[in-house]
């Protein structure tokens, strides 16, 4: 296939129309640009081009210190800044081998639901817009800032909040915080509902996403296709269930699996997702044991020189950090693999042969963060 | 779920020169970069290992060589590997492709040569995938730019 695009791009040959999608296209969800061969109405290829806002966060991250590093990588997947944060605090906790205290799990448990479901409400909120369905915006951020209200009650900032430190949390949660997720909880689960009668089961809706994007379970493995679009195609990649981390061992819950692999499904599993979180955020809320925020961490972390891998699950996907330290207070080098990275380039394999109208609805099902994709 | 020393007896009958690392958080391989397409496609498909998942490749700068690292999971026995090459040559470094057997390999490694100037063999389709064409490759340690970088 390369060879043909290259036929038809550079040489010239073809009498195929090239328009482009982006940089500045509203359902791109970003500066992203789809460089799309059209046959008439239909997708012939997608060649994505990315780098807009690549900022070199790994190469500056190598001149600053572990605990100026949490602050770039919020910069990343932005609607999934605690969890960002949480890795790296992981991986130098592990490599450190400091045990956090118990209060700090189930703090930072209780912050990544938070933040998935601010994110999924954000991403359902944006997907019905992509689609055409202008009142799902204004449902989707006006539950959404319940959230970021506690976010900046707590931390003072209500996106890029660079909660963790490595060994534990900045300061204290402020007094309001259970109360106020309490009564979020209490909130939301009444208004869930109302997302499923607005687009669910909507007949123009379903039209637009069932058998749309097919992505086959083998194609999700090969391309690393994570978090609720691989497990939309059926592929159990859940790290919350497989390889869990802060407290997610003493929760229970499913990990949402849909087999068909259309657009649809993916709509279906972070839908599913939600309830999900809502139901962990209500197992954790009233355990949070008392003690400290942080653990007794040096002034000046200095890593072991070796290599430290971690993985965690942000509301996109696999997110993993890979640190080779030389013994410094700075790593030698930092690698973030970014889920939206793997998940922007199946595009082209999904999206092809549908019509150029479904391509807006494959990429918003995929939900893309292009921050993430840039680095 | 293979442990440590049941990769390391596999790998060694699949390819007598690769070496493995102690006391690594995750088991760890290191094989000559002529072998590495062949221990990938092995490991692939090996029905004991089934590496099937590439979760992540980069490189790594060592001043005097650069180490390409590969991170592989099995989706079907869920165990970890790490793979290693060195690759001596920094004027001209060169490695095998990986992407006819992972497609996700394809856009890692077009990052990589972005951002490195690694080149890789029969790679279908090698451009830069961040940066302009005149750029240098900034992840290099010994990379310079007065305008935009500060010396700390």
């Amino acid at each position: 296939m390369t060879e043909e695009i290259i036929k038809d791009v550079i040489i010239g040959e073809s009498e195929d129309y090239i328009i482009n999608i982006g940089p500045q296209h509203p359902s791109t969800h970003g500066v992203l640009r789809f460089e799309v061969c059209l046959q008439g109405e239909t997708v012939k290829y997608i060649i994505p081009h990315v780098g807009y806002i690549h900022r070199g966060i790994e190469k500056m991250c190598e001149s600053l210190t572990y605990p100026q590093i949490i602050h770039l990588t919020d910069r990343m997947d932005y609607l999934s800044a605690h969890m960002n944060n949480e890795a790296v605090c992981l991986c130098v906790e592990n490599a450190l081998q400091v045990e956090v205290p118990e209060r700090v799990k189930y703090i930072r448990t209780i912050l990544d639901e938070l933040n998935r479901l601010a994110s999924h409400q954000l991403w359902w909120a944006a997907f019905g817009m992509d689609l055409g369905a202008l009142t799902t915006f204004f449902y989707g951020l006006r539950d959404r800032e319940m959230i970021l209200d506690i976010f900046e009650e707590s931390f003072g900032s209500r996106l890029l909040h660079s909660f963790n430190t490595p060994g534990g949390l900045m300061h204290d949660v402020h007094p309001n915080f259970q109360k106020k997720i309490k009564e979020f909880i209490k909130y939301f689960r009444k208004k869930l509902p109302e997302y499923d009668q607005l687009l669910t089961g909507n007949v123009i809706f379903k039209q637009r996403a069932v058998g749309i994007g097919p992505m086959s379970k083998e194609t999700a493995i090969a391309y690393g296709v994570t978090g609720p679009s691989g497990r939309g195609s059926g592929w159990a990649c859940d790290l919350r269930k497989h390889a869990p981390y802060s407290a997610y061992d003493k929760v229970q819950f499913t990990e949402c699996l849909e087999t068909e692999g259309d657009t649809y499904a993916r709509y279906k599993v972070r839908m599913r997702e939600m309830w999900e979180s809502l139901s962990i955020l209500e197992q954790l809320v009233d355990n949070i044991p008392e003690g400290d925020y942080t653990a007794k961490m040096k002034p000046i972390i200095k890593l072991p020189a070796g290599e430290f891998f971690q993985r965690v699950e942000t509301a996109r996907g696999e997110l993993a950090v890979y640190i080779v330290s030389d013994g410094n207070k700075t790593p030698y080098r930092i690698r973030f693999r970014t889920p939206n990275f793997s998940n922007l380039f199946v595009i082209n394999t999904i999206a092809s042969n549908f019509k150029i109208a479904d391509l807006v609805a494959v990429s918003g099902s995929l939900d893309l963060v292009i921050p993430d994709i840039d680095r | 779920m293979l442990n440590r020393d049941e990769l390391k007896e596999i790998i060694i009958s699949l390819v007598p020169e690769a070496e493995f690392a102690e006391g690594t958080q995750l088991p760890e391989v290191i094989v000559p970069v002529a072998k590495l397409l062949e221990l990938a496609e092995k490991l692939k498909t090996n029905p004991k290992t089934l590496f099937d998942y590439m979760i992540n490749h980069t490189a790594v700068d060592f001043n005097t060589h650069f180490m390409t690292v590969y991170h592989f999971e099995s989706t079907t026995h869920k165990h970890l590997l790490v793979v290693k090459s060195k690759i001596e040559d920094r004027e001209n470094p060169e490695t095998e492709s990986l992407a006819a057997l992972y497609p996700t390999c394809e856009f890692f490694e077009r990052e990589v040569f972005d951002l490195f100037g690694i080149r890789y063999k029969n790679h279908p389709n090698l451009k830069r995938l961040f940066l302009e064409d005149d750029y240098g490759h900034p992840l290099r340690k010994d990379f310079r730019d007065e305008v935009n970088m500060i010396e700390r």
